[in-house]
């Protein structure tokens, strides 16, 4: 097949780099959650053991 | 102790990718037989390359697991395949753009590298069920571990022979790694993939502080709740 | 360790011939997706590339059923724990389960593949017999190793039914691909060996692989 012309082959690439990033910052996002969950339990336990 | 290191680490990987996606839409030249989608290429490849490298990469901490009795390896390895897994989830949508952009169908068996990744892909979605399906910690560390080792040694024979496969019925034409690529195609390829690589360990390390984070305070939360059993 | 691995062998022989389970199953099923290629395709006869793939992917779902099998004995009637109790190292256990998976998967082509001959394959199979046997015998040493190794990673999850075939059926896609495409020369009406060579050691690394693979690592399945 013949090369796409640029604006259309444009879609295509940028379709391509979006979906890597997409993957990344999801996976970040995730992770950043989790994180957050792990910060919020440790604040507790600390509020708990100051207080006994 | 996993995030030794990790702020370097973590700048290189952002300067790298940078510079990466700047040289490949500033400075490679454009494919002559495919135009621009074979830009493509420059973010399809190396997650190809670096997720292989990490399956294999998981069977080795696997066999370290399995010879040490350290599950702090087994977690090593569970990670490098849950990263590897997403990144080849990313080849093959990736591939699937390039292959509809250059061949107007959103799948061709004539890729080697998409094929292959499709079995591998396959094969790795198992490693959840069959790791959560065995409640024992240590016993699911432990089969996980022969999983990871026997897949591992799978990848690079399945890559083999889908190549030797697809070589007698078609020839390679999308894939253009090595071989007649000009020095600026080259110089760049090769950024991407260092960037590609820095981005699976500063991943690979993010998660496994995360990971071992929530394990240590699980074991906190333990032995507070076992003291105040003690004490009232 | 030899020895061993000959008792439990020999044992596990005695039971499929006592009890029949496994074998007929898997040779019936066989014969059973012959005719399903058969409508499903709509063809009378096959030949080539057809033939190879239809005659391989057969072979390999019927080994998907022997596997699900293979430590069912074991299972069923708690074997398994006297097994692992006595002196026996694991290597002999895996030796044997794959010596008995290797020899079912003769045992079932011994039917099939005259029968493949018969119902589905257009031109003959006489002409490259000893060609044929030896992609047999080096393919079926590939699923026996596999095919064990599967079977005891899948043994103590709750949904080995499940989890076997999807483990086993993408590992064994290079051997697959190596016979369908080593057999395919010999399908077709004008007979010819092609490239014989690149697959069989393809096969052969794969073998080597997989059998070393699975000695040094079956020590870790099936503890305790």
């Amino acid at each position: 097949m013949p090369a796409l012309p640029l604006d259309e082959a444009g879609k295509y690439v940028a379709g391509a780099y979006v979906v890597f990033l997409t993957l990344v910052v999801v996976y970040v996002a995730i992770l950043g959650a989790k994180i957050a969950r792990i910060e919020r339990e440790v604040s507790a336990l600390v509020a708990e053991e100051d207080e006994t | 102790m996993y995030s030794k290191g990790f702020v370097p680490l973590a700048i290189a990987t952002v300067v790298t990718l940078a510079t990466a996606m700047g040289l490949v839409f500033f400075y490679a030249p454009l494919d002559a037989d495919q135009g621009f989608v074979q830009k493509i290429f420059y973010v399809h490849v190396p997650m190809a390359i670096v997720s292989l490298c990490g399956f294999v990469a998981g069977g080795v901490m696997a066999i370290k697991h399995l010879r040490s009795g350290d599950s702090s390896w087994d977690m090593r390895s569970y990670v490098a395949i849950h990263i590897s897994i997403i990144l080849g989830v990313g080849v093959l949508a990736t591939g699937a753009i390039w292959a509809k952009a250059s061949w107007g169908h959103w799948w061709v068996w004539d890729e080697p590298v998409l094929v292959s990744f499709l079995v591998v892909v396959l094969l790795y979605c198992v490693y959840y069920p069959l790791r959560f399906s065995i409640e024992d910690r240590e016993r699911q560390a432990r089969y996980s571990s022969v999983f990871a080792i026997a897949a591992g040694a799978f990848v690079p024979l399945n890559f083999a022979a889908v190549r030797m496969a697809e070589a007698y019925t078609h020839p390679r034409v999308l894939s253009q790694t090595g071989g007649s690529m000009p020095g600026e195609m080259r110089l760049t390829f090769l950024i991407s993939l260092l960037a590609m690589a820095l981005l699976f360990v500063t991943l690979w390390k993010l998660e496994l502080t995360s990971k071992h984070a929530s394990m240590q305070l699980k074991r906190l939360k333990r032995k507070l709740a076992e003291r105040e059993v003690v004490t009232t | 360790m030899i020895a061993a691995a000959g008792a439990i062998l020999r044992k596990d022989l005695r039971l499929e011939l006592r009890t029949k389970e496994s074998v007929p199953a898997m040779t019936l099923f066989t014969l059973t997706v012959y005719v399903l290629f058969h409508f499903g395709l709509d063809r009378d006869s096959l030949d080539g590339e057809l033939a190879a793939g239809v005659l391989w992917v057969t072979l390999l779902l019927a080994a998907v059923i022997g596997v699900s099998r293979l430590f069912a004995a074991e299972r069923e009637q708690g074997g398994i724990d006297a097994l692992l109790l006595a002196p026996v190292d694991r290597t002999s256990l895996f030796l044997a389960k794959g010596a008995a998976l290797f020899l079912f998967l003769v045992a079932v082509e011994v039917v099939a593949v005259p029968a493949f001959g018969l119902l589905l394959l257009g031109p003959g199979l006489g002409g490259a017999l000893p060609e044929l046997l030896l992609i047999l015998a080096l393919g079926d040493i590939g699923i026996a190793a596999v095919g064990a190794l599967v079977a005891a990673l899948a043994a103590e999850t709750r949904a080995r039914e499940l989890i076997a075939p999807l483990l086993l059926l993408p590992l064994l896609v290079p051997v697959l691909i190596a016979c369908a495409q080593a057999t395919e020369p010999f399908l077709r009406p004008d007979q010819g060996p092609e490239d014989l060579g690149r697959w069989l050691t393809l096969l052969t690394l794969y073998d080597v692989v997989f059998v070393l693979l699975s000695v040094a690592v079956f020590d870790y399945l099936l503890e305790d």
